[in-house]
């Protein structure tokens, strides 16, 4: 156990340490979501409205929890884009020839993406009371929870991603190709209900749409339509189960070692 | 030469392909216990990529390793438990601290707590770190980075050190101060260093040299050895014509010449009484003309045809 708990509690620490430590990545990666949400939600704001429950929201708040999912999505980017450098020429080298078990590698860099990535949601989510928006205990419970378990997901994939790169543009084109564009899909912008069919349908695969779902009741939900537990447990398990596969991928990933040349 | 026992590390016949491309090709070196075994070789030539095979970077895909008494393909963990590794590309957190940084490699080896922390506090005093433990890796100059690097790669008391370029990015002073503290370490502690290089002054100065060239092993004996094995003195000449000068060398007095860019060489005995001949026979074309007793650089130009630095990948 010692080549996994141990190893991955002090790349966890580590990845906090350095995030702390580069001020201007906490400000630029909040800051982008933040400013994009408030002339989206400004400017839409009579534009959209959506029955949440027995709420009705509009522009503003009605893209308020997708942006959010932005940032946790920008978070995870920038936690495991520094991979691709750390492995060529960085503390990751150190890492892959150390006795450490893959399975701490990608745990300890998880989790430590994971935890950032919260905050930064949580960070953002105080924003909420001046929405209107009024958190029961057991919404709070829900929110976090949606915001722990999307974060995992996204570390999980932007770590799978990295790890198959082998340079910082490549992963940009990911991003640009994949993950921004899963992110639009996932109810950020517009409802399920109200797209078009084939857009709906990807949506609906989209495992990203399952938290955000969850994300936004958790903030509207009033006691008494309070989602049921079956309702929690079946949108939580689409997210655990994308987050533990790309998880297993990408300790199967590094496992592999690479065959590639790197230099 | 040292002492030797039973070699440590075995490479037999170690192939690496990207691709289509042979990166190393059929190498075999045995390095023994204790020595200070380089491997010399221009880039390009395989010396990294047999290195990154050997620190468990990249599989092995082809031959066999034998490492401190395991096997590199089936117990590639207890190779990494004894082997420390020093990275060409510094593999420290710039943005962590000295001490900090060697706290996280402690952990990585399964090391904590208190005897992790004596630890630690030993490999600072024994590369006089110990006032900058608490200073950021970033802050630090470029040979200062290199002693924490290496003692970083010491923190587990590996029996067996795996070096990649560690002179690169560093001035002359900093260079003998490293390979002081690499020399001391082998004393004390009979540890056995394989360097990956592209010096000659560095090569000259180890216990054997392992020659590559274009993925393939062209020598392996002490520098001593390599030396002799070229005859008498090396005559150099420098002319804006080598091409024409050699063929008539070769004509007028049947030596063996070889050209390399501007240079013509030759290997002579009494290489002095020759310069003049030489010289006169071209009156004007011949810039300059030296004689000198041959170098790793000779012994390597002679083996491949080509020299070991100014090429770059």
């Amino acid at each position: 156990m010692n080549t996994i708990l141990l190893p991955a509690w002090t790349l966890l620490v580590r990845e906090i340490v350095r995030f702390y430590r580069q001020r201007s990545r906490v400000l630029s990666s909040i800051a982008t979501p933040l400013v994009f949400w408030v002339f989206f939600g400004f400017g839409l704001n009579s534009a959209i409205g959506v029955q949440v429950g027995s709420t009705h929201v509009k522009g503003l708040v009605y893209l308020y929890p997708g942006f959010i999912v932005l940032n946790l999505l920008f978070a995870s980017i920038f936690s495991t884009i520094s991979i691709i450098e750390d492995r060529r020429e960085g503390f990751m080298q150190s890492v892959l020839v150390s006795p450490v078990s893959p399975v701490g590698i990608v745990l300890g860099k998880v989790l430590g993406g994971t935890l950032l990535a919260m905050s930064q949601g949580i960070l953002f989510l105080l924003i909420a009371p001046f929405l209107g928006i009024r958190f029961s205990i057991e919404g709070l419970m829900l929110g976090l929870w949606s915001l722990f378990w999307l974060s995992a997901g996204l570390t999980s994939l932007g770590f799978y991603f990295a790890w198959k790169m082998n340079s910082t543009q490549g992963f940009h084109g990911v991003m640009n190709l994949f993950l921004m564009p899963m992110w639009l899909l996932s109810g950020s912008f517009f409802p399920v209900d109200t797209a078009p069919r084939w857009m709906a349908v990807a949506m609906k695969i989209n495992p990203i749409t399952y938290g955000l779902e969850m994300f936004r009741e958790s903030l509207h939900a009033v006691p008494q339509d309070f989602p049921s537990l079956k309702w929690i447990l079946l949108k939580s398990s689409i997210l655990i189960i994308f987050a533990g596969v790309f998880f297993v991928a990408s300790v199967f990933g590094l496992r592999k070692r690479t065959t590639g040349d790197l230099l | 030469m040292i002492a030797q026992s039973a070699p440590v590390l075995t490479i037999d016949k170690v192939s690496h392909r990207y691709g289509d491309r042979v990166a190393v090709d059929q190498v075999s070196i045995e390095v023994q216990q204790g020595s200070l075994h380089g491997l010399l070789g221009p880039n390009g030539s395989g010396k990294t990529t047999l290195f990154r095979v050997l620190s468990t970077l990249i599989p092995l895909q082809e031959g066999k390793v034998s490492l401190c008494g395991f096997q590199l393909d089936t117990q590639p963990r207890k190779i990494q438990e004894v082997i420390g590794v020093v990275f060409q590309h510094p593999s420290l957190d710039k943005k962590l601290k000295v001490k900090e940084n060697l706290v996280h490699q402690g952990h990585l080896y399964g090391l904590s707590g208190a005897p992790l922390n004596r630890k630690v506090n030993e490999v600072l005093e024994r590369f006089s770190l110990s006032d900058r433990a608490h200073e950021p890796v970033e802050q630090l100059s470029g040979g200062m980075k290199r002693r924490v690097e290496i003692a970083k790669a010491l923190l587990h008391t590996p029996q067996f050190l795996l070096l990649d370029e560690p002179a690169t990015g560093l001035d002359p002073g900093s260079r003998a101060d490293m390979w002081a503290y690499l020399h001391e370490l082998r004393k004390e502690k009979g540890m056995t260093l394989f360097v990956t290089t592209h010096l000659m002054e560095e090569a000259d100065t180890f216990d054997r040299v392992a020659v590559m060239n274009n993925g393939k092993l062209v020598a392996d004996d002490t520098p001593s050895h390599l030396k002799s094995s070229i005859g008498g003195d090396v005559v150099l000449l420098i002319s804006d014509k080598p091409e024409e000068i050699s063929t008539s060398i070769q004509r007028q007095f049947q030596i063996k010449t070889q050209v390399v860019g501007r240079e013509v060489r030759m290997q002579l005995e009494a290489g002095h009484s020759w310069i003049p001949k030489l010289v006169e026979a071209f009156p004007g074309a011949i810039q300059s003309a030296s004689v000198g007793k041959p170098s790793l650089e000779d012994v390597f130009l002679k083996l491949t045809g080509h020299r070991l630095t100014g090429e770059k990948e």
